[in-house]
């Protein structure tokens, strides 16, 4: 790919409302195929506000989007995760307007747009399939918007050339979507998000129908031209390890109810609850529950005291404990905390390696880890136990997570 | 073997022959299968032919064969006994009642498909995702069920006239509505060329079943996300009709009406049951069987029935192409 001259990056200036004219000028190359380019321009941006929003199918009882309150920054990735049915898909296009809002209100900046037309809200959405339209060329696709919106052909052209130009897509401005592979179709999608220089990007899972090695590429390609372009977007995703590397913020959802927000680190290091826990972190977190005896919990052989102004806290005598398997050191049988894990399974990925084992000594039944019932330790790969092997493992002090029993709310 | 041959009018008899018939086809059939697949390597082109052979067969014997004859007999005067070239085509195509009955079949080829498959598509679209959708959508199928005769001698009741006496009662519906509206009846299927329209409204009855089934269904197939990105896009109401839909369902369209426009050119049926071809609303396909079986001039007869082939050849592949690249797209 050529150097872009300068001067050629730039669109419609004239279009400009913004209080945030331009993005980096400087850097401005990179040869590898696919890759997004810097752009420079100008995007109106906004904050996102969801207020109580709530939204309720008609026929069912529970709201799939209960009550969710999100304060989203101007310019800022926000990531909402979950699993299937958590209502992120739903609250994101509640805020496109694809959804009836049934409580609350969403603005975007200071204006309420909770009964606003989907076209009228100033949105861009990528979707999951990425909804080309297949009668039309690439370039028809990308400006679509902007032609039912009545902007000159001339400006249209240069929109869209440009963001071609950013997303690598020149060459096939004249083909139709069938004629183009997963990941290029998935470029046509942003361009056509990029082209109508939108206050807010939504974006449904716009990764997932590309294999995993492209999507790992691609994810980084699209934080970093948001990180550009400066625009503020919501992304949606199921796949915690795509809301970490992505997103400034998360926002945890399940059953239609927002669990926590904050950034990947107080995500990972203080999650609010035992599900917030369960979900953040690859693989999952250890979680069991004990019961407290005298102010310490029986994990296997080890007995491990519980912060005093907790324990003296607690409204039952069991308490829900976690911990990583990163945070686990196998050391000597006799050291003080140590417990003991009879190995199962080794999971070499070269960097790491993670045992899959069973508690020895077991009191607590329900110590699991995701969806597995056994207990994941991080080993270095240079020194794998065997199968069958016994091995002594200890907390890293101040690692745990310590977890009401009843209410799963952080206690530590 | 006259047993066989002359069946006469006893039902029991002729009902003992098709039986017969059927065992033998049953038999004749399993004999050819069963000795195809008797040895146990039988090579490649012996189970071609087994399974092939009996339909090609068939299809020599039904279709190519009189297909040939036919174009040889057109060829030739009316009992076959003397070559006429192409004498009865340029009959065909320069005697003015005969250059009607091109232009009435063209009237039908031009008006009914296209007025079935907008019918079927208002219809489709007006109806869906409404309440009463398949209810609704049974009472435009009903019409598909019955009988291109039946439905004839149905809208021939409409249309039925009486002249207006004061103690004569109208049978025909729509006499009766004129009737009760304070006008004089109207002897409907005589007045040209309204008649050939209120005949092609039978057509269109029976086929717009049919074109709004395919295009719900075509509908339907659009992905719900095209139709959000086009409403984010801007678009509503008609807009998103004419630049999402159609273009969406273009080939299943397509398809619609070209099937019914073949159906147009073979419909015979509705002509011979209502007027017989008179009053100037005689079409192609009814005028082959009129000179053919009335008028005894097979040669002609024959001309016209390979003028329909003809016809109807370009419609064919058309529709088999838009076929191949509505599957294409999918």
């Amino acid at each position: 790919m050529a150097e872009h001259p300068v001067g050629q990056g730039t669109i419609a200036l004239q279009q400009c409302h913004s209080r945030h004219a331009s993005v980096s000028n400087d850097t401005r190359h990179d040869g590898s195929s696919g890759t997004y380019l810097p752009v420079e321009g100008c995007f109106i941006m906004a904050t996102v506000t969801f207020d109580h929003a709530t939204r309720i199918y008609p026929g069912t009882e529970r709201p799939a989007v209960d009550a969710l309150n999100l304060h989203i920054e101007d310019g800022e990735f926000l990531v909402l995760v979950g699993p299937s049915g958590c209502g992120k898909s739903t609250s994101l296009r509640m805020l496109a307007g694809l959804e009836d809002v049934n409580g609350g209100h969403i603005f975007i900046g200071e204006r309420d747009v909770t009964d606003v037309q989907p076209k009228d809200r100033d949105i861009a959405m990528v979707f999951q399939n990425y909804a080309l339209y297949p009668h039309m060329s690439v370039a028809d696709n990308m400006g679509f918007a902007l032609k039912i919106a009545g902007t000159p052909k001339a400006e249209i052209r240069q929109r869209v050339e440009e963001a071609a130009k950013i997303l690598d897509l020149t060459e096939y401005l004249d083909r139709k979507p069938k004629a183009l592979s997963g990941g290029q179709r998935q470029r046509v999608a942003m361009g056509r998000a990029i082209v109508r220089q939108p206050q807010v990007f939504l974006m449904d899972e716009p990764l997932s129908n590309l294999d995993a090695k492209l999507r790992v590429q691609t994810r980084t390609q699209i934080a970093s031209l948001q990180r550009r372009l400066g625009v503020t977007t919501v992304y949606v995703t199921h796949d915690q390890t795509e809301a970490l590397t992505m997103g400034d913020r998360i926002a945890v959802l399940n059953a239609g109810i927002l669990q926590q927000v904050g950034t990947p680190r107080e995500m990972y290091d203080k999650p609010a609850n035992v599900f917030v826990a369960g979900f953040i972190g690859s693989p999952a977190m250890n979680i069991g529950t004990f019961t407290v005896t005298n102010g310490s919990v029986q994990v296997g052989a080890a007995t491990l005291p519980i912060d005093r102004t907790i324990a003296s806290n607690l409204d039952s005598n069991r308490v829900t404990l976690g911990f990583r398997p990163e945070s686990l050191d196998v050391v000597d049988a006799s050291t003080a905390g140590a417990f003991h894990v009879e190995v199962n399974l080794v999971e070499e990925l070269g960097s790491d390696a993670y045992v899959y084992g069973s508690l020895k000594d077991d009191v607590a039944t329900d110590l699991h880890a995701g969806s597995t019932d056994q207990l994941i330790v991080r080993i270095n790969p240079r020194h794998v136990p065997e199968k069958g092997e016994i091995i002594s493992v200890a907390i890293k002090p101040g690692q745990q997570h310590v977890f009401s029993a009843t209410s799963g709310e952080r206690l530590s | 073997m006259d047993w066989f041959i002359y069946a006469g009018d006893d039902p029991g008899h002729k009902l003992m022959i098709m039986l017969i018939a059927m065992a033998l086809f049953v038999l004749v059939m399993g004999l050819i299968l069963f000795i195809v697949d008797r040895p146990a390597n039988a090579p490649k082109w012996l189970v071609t032919a087994g399974f092939v052979g009996p339909a090609l067969l068939m299809l020599t014997v039904g279709l190519l064969y009189p297909g040939l004859d036919t174009i040889r007999k057109s060829l030739f005067n009316r009992n076959g006994t003397e070559f006429l070239g192409l004498d009865n085509y340029v009959r065909a195509f320069t005697e003015p009642q005969f250059l009607l009955v091109l232009g009435t079949t063209a009237l039908w080829v031009l008006v009914a498909p296209a007025a079935a498959t907008f019918l079927g598509l208002v219809y489709a679209v007006v109806v869906d995702k409404s309440r009463f959708e398949k209810f609704a959508k049974a009472l435009v199928f009903l019409p598909m069920a019955i009988s291109m005769v039946g439905a004839s001698i149905i809208w021939k009741f409409v249309y039925e006239y009486k002249p207006n006496t004061g103690a004569v009662e109208q049978t025909g519906l729509l006499n009766q509505v004129l009737v009760w509206l304070g006008g004089e009846p109207i002897q409907f299927l005589l007045q040209r060329p309204l008649n050939n329209f209120l005949l092609m409204v039978v057509l269109i009855w029976i086929q717009t079943g049919f074109a709004m089934t395919l295009l719900s269904a075509s509908i339907r197939a659009i992905p719900d996300d095209i139709v959000e990105a086009a409403r984010l896009d801007g678009l509503s109401g008609l807009g998103m009709f004419w630049r999402i839909t159609i273009p969406s369902i273009r080939p299943a369209l397509v398809v619609v009406l070209t099937t019914i426009a073949m159906t147009t050119l073979k419909s015979f049926d509705i002509v011979r049951t209502m007027t017989a071809g008179r009053y100037g609303t005689s079409i192609v396909a009814n005028e082959f069987y009129e000179q053919s079986f009335r008028q005894n001039n097979a040669g002609f007869g024959a001309a016209l029935a390979v003028l329909l082939f003809v016809i109807v050849i370009p419609i064919i592949i058309y529709n088999v192409r838009q076929m191949r690249l509505a599957e294409e797209v999918r």
